[in-house]
């Protein structure tokens, strides 16, 4: 069974099949058989948290996470983030980001975007100390954390939106 | 950066499970959480031909308290033992080292028997396991058996487990009668790394005030987590003050042998281990006070 093996995942709300060997990660098989090349892969290894995804609602690196394990769960990616796929808009954290500088090159953005995600959604309003330490797995390169952290906490201020299902 | 090539195989049994380790000998592997085992594999560094997947195994994800005992199936992930609110207060030391691994998504996923089984000297669960003397059971070809935590941890990456068996529960011993506190306290680069040092303490007061029980549990400082049995004996019958605590800080440091890395020298790596010694206690001590 080292061969290619269909693949069916809910990603998004949306039901995708695709073929691909056990070893896949599920980031590569996001990115090369379902062309959502809005998960980014830094270090493949687990240590940058660009890859960072949502399953059944709680963030897990997609680098580290076969695709043929990813089947029978509820998966969201960044693509899944805006409402209504982008047509009403950002969602107030891709909101936040933009307004406060919060990327530069944009590399770590995604998996930046999913952690916070993850952290709003159990904690709505977090001090800037939880922000910092909750981030702790992502790493940015260019921009540096001030910014991600203070559009965080922008977004957090805000109403909850209605997020994706 | 990719993986080898592997044959997948995703057990709905643990004998199952079982069987296609027997099958496979030495080609398998299981995977658990996948924290520390794929990224060897993107490494390069496990190529294993077979991989048996634990998390379709539901008899691996039962976690209850049993009496005075903690018991977690091996599949329990980190994520779920930090979320028991109810811990926090009756052993901190188990909450607050699950806390201080790696990062959210890392903790989301990894498994208390993954880390006991990958065995990585500075890994939180071995000390955690130490400190309370608890025990594992594993299950292979020839059936159950039941490791205590001071046989489990051989050197770097090695337990006593056979590479056909199958970690399947802990049992953590939690506090019972005499004023206890307990802490985990540890140094590292950056939050989420691996610590450069870490303690795990917990310590029992008499009516009259002095320590009748001390556990000192060190990561980071020998090629396996280390019961600082000295400096325990050092402590009992003790008041737990300052003195006290300094003195076993210098006894465990000698029961110790870190070894210099990347990320500090082994004189170093002695000296922050005494430092945090110092600080476990400390807390430990307030809270088996305020008990
Ligand atoms: C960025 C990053 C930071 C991290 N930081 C820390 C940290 O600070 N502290 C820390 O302790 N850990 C840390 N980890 C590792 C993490 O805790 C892992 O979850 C853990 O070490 C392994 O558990 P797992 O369930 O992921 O096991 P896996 O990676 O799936 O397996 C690890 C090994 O154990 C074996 N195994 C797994 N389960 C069983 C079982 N039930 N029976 C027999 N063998 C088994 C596997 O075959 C493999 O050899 C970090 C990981 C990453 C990626
Ligand atoms: S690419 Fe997955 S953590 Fe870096
Ligand atoms: S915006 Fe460039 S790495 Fe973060």
């Amino acid at each position: 069974m080292t061969g290619a093996v269909d693949i069916t995942l809910l990603v998004n709300g949306k039901t995708y099949t695709g073929r691909a060997e056990p070893r896949v990660t599920l980031a590569d098989f996001l990115r090369d058989e379902l062309r959502l090349t809005g998960t980014h892969l830094g270090c493949e290894h687990g240590a940058c948290g660009a890859c960072t995804v949502l399953m059944d609602g709680r963030t897990v690196r997609s680098c580290l996470l076969f695709a043929v394990q990813a089947q029978g769960h509820d998966l969201a990616t960044v693509e899944g983030l805006a409402p209504a796929g982008g047509a009403e808009g950002l969602h107030p954290l891709q909101e936040a980001f933009h307004r406060m500088h919060a990327l530069q090159c944009g590399f770590c953005t995604p998996g930046f975007l999913m952690s916070a995600y993850e952290l709003l959604q159990s904690n709505p309003r977090p001090t800037e100390e939880e922000v910092r330490t909750w981030l702790s797995g992502n790493l940015c390169r260019c921009t540096g954390y001030q910014n991600i952290v203070e559009a965080v906490l922008a977004a957090a201020a805000e109403p909850e939106p209605e997020a994706h299902q | 950066m990719k993986p080898a090539p592997f044959s997948y195989f995703a057990p709905r049994s643990l004998h199952e499970a079982v069987g296609l380790l027997v099958e496979h000998g030495d080609a398998a592997k299981v995977l658990a959480g996948g924290q520390s085992l794929v990224p060897m594999m993107a490494f390069r560094l496990a190529m294993p031909d077979v991989l048996v997947d634990l998390g379709g195994v539901g008899e691996l994800e039962h976690s209850r308290v049993e009496g005075d005992t903690l018991v977690l199936g091996a599949m329990t992930r980190h994520r779920a033992v930090q979320d028991m609110g109810w811990l926090r207060t009756r052993c901190p030391l188990i909450v607050e080292g699950v806390e201080l691994i790696g990062h959210p998504a890392i903790r989301n996923r990894g498994t208390v028997g993954g880390s006991l089984a990958h065995a990585d000297p500075a890994a939180e669960w071995p000390a955690i396991l130490l400190a309370l003397d608890g025990e594992v059971d594993a299950v292979g070809p020839n059936g159950n058996r039941t490791i205590r935590a001071a046989d489990l941890f051989q050197t770097y990456f090695t337990t006593a487990l056979a590479p056909d068996e199958i970690l399947t529960e802990v049992r953590l011993p939690l506090p019972d009668g005499a004023p206890t506190g307990s802490a985990f306290v540890e140094m590292a680069r950056r939050h989420g790394d691996f610590a450069v040092a870490g303690v795990g303490t917990q310590i029992s007061l008499h009516p009259n005030g002095t320590i009748v029980d001390a556990r000192l549990a060190l990561i980071g400082v020998a090629d396996r987590p280390v019961r600082a049995g000295s400096a325990e004996a050092a402590l009992r019958g003790h008041g737990p003050t300052e003195e006290v605590f300094a003195e076993a800080a210098s006894v465990a440091i000698g029961e110790i042998e870190p070894s210099s890395d990347l990320h500090g020298s082994s004189d170093y790596r002695r000296h922050v281990a005494g430092v945090l010694v110092r600080r476990a206690l400390t807390i430990a001590a307030r809270r088996a006070a305020a008990a």
